[in-house]
């Protein structure tokens, strides 16, 4: 059977992008 | 059937669901429907919302997030898991990999609810008139509780994120 720890790193870099963007999109909406 | 440790834990973590959507829905009901249209509102009546309806969702908002920490962490702990998830599931603290996508939400999750307790909330009470206040410390509180807030809407989502991958990708639930 698959290990399903494989996807993890894909799973931490998606959530580390996710936030990165979210962080930028709040910064051009203006403070 | 009997009162066993898997039933028990059930309820907690309940509890901690129905917290954490009372405390991230008023989250995101201040500031994606009650701050940007504040400036809509007449100025005649916009005390309806600073002092009557903040304050009372204020109140569900703090110790919705107490009560979310409270059950989580109790959640964890029965579990097993609170030192693991807590060291992002490093090798060098012990910990096991499996944990690092449901520490890294426990993380967000605990410096949201620091700011609500020990940032938005003390400016809030300057800012609404429950503690008093100089008009230019009020202005600066209302800034400040607000870049928070906004700051724990941002955060409010890799925190699901993390923690809905931690159970249905990794079974650590």
């Amino acid at each position: 059977m698959k290990n399903p720890l494989e996807s993890l790193p894909w799973t931490i870099v998606l959530g580390v992008v996710l936030t990165v963007i979210l962080a930028i999109a709040v910064n051009l909406a203006g403070a | 059937m009997h009162f066993d440790l898997e039933y028990y834990k059930f309820i907690i973590r309940v509890f901690h669901v129905l917290c954490g959507i009372m405390w991230i829905g008023l989250l995101w009901y201040f500031n994606f429907v009650q701050i940007p249209n504040m400036k809509n509102i007449p100025d005649d009546q916009k005390p309806a919302i600073g002092k009557v309806i903040a304050p009372a969702a204020l109140f569900w908002f703090r110790w919705g997030a107490a009560g979310t920490v409270l059950f989580g962490l109790w959640l964890a702990s029965l579990n097993g898991y609170i030192a693991s998830a807590l060291s992002l599931g490093l090798d060098i603290f012990g910990g096991n990999i499996k944990h690092m996508p449901i520490g890294i939400g426990m993380w967000f999750g605990l410096i949201m609810a620091f700011n609500v307790w020990f940032v938005i909330w003390p400016h809030q009470k300057r800012a609404l008139g429950i503690v008093e206040a100089a008009p230019d410390v009020k202005a600066k509180s209302a800034r400040i509780a607000m870049l928070f807030s906004r700051t724990n809407t941002l955060l409010s989502i890799p925190m699901l994120y993390f923690m809905i991958s931690a159970q249905n990708l990794y079974h650590v639930s």
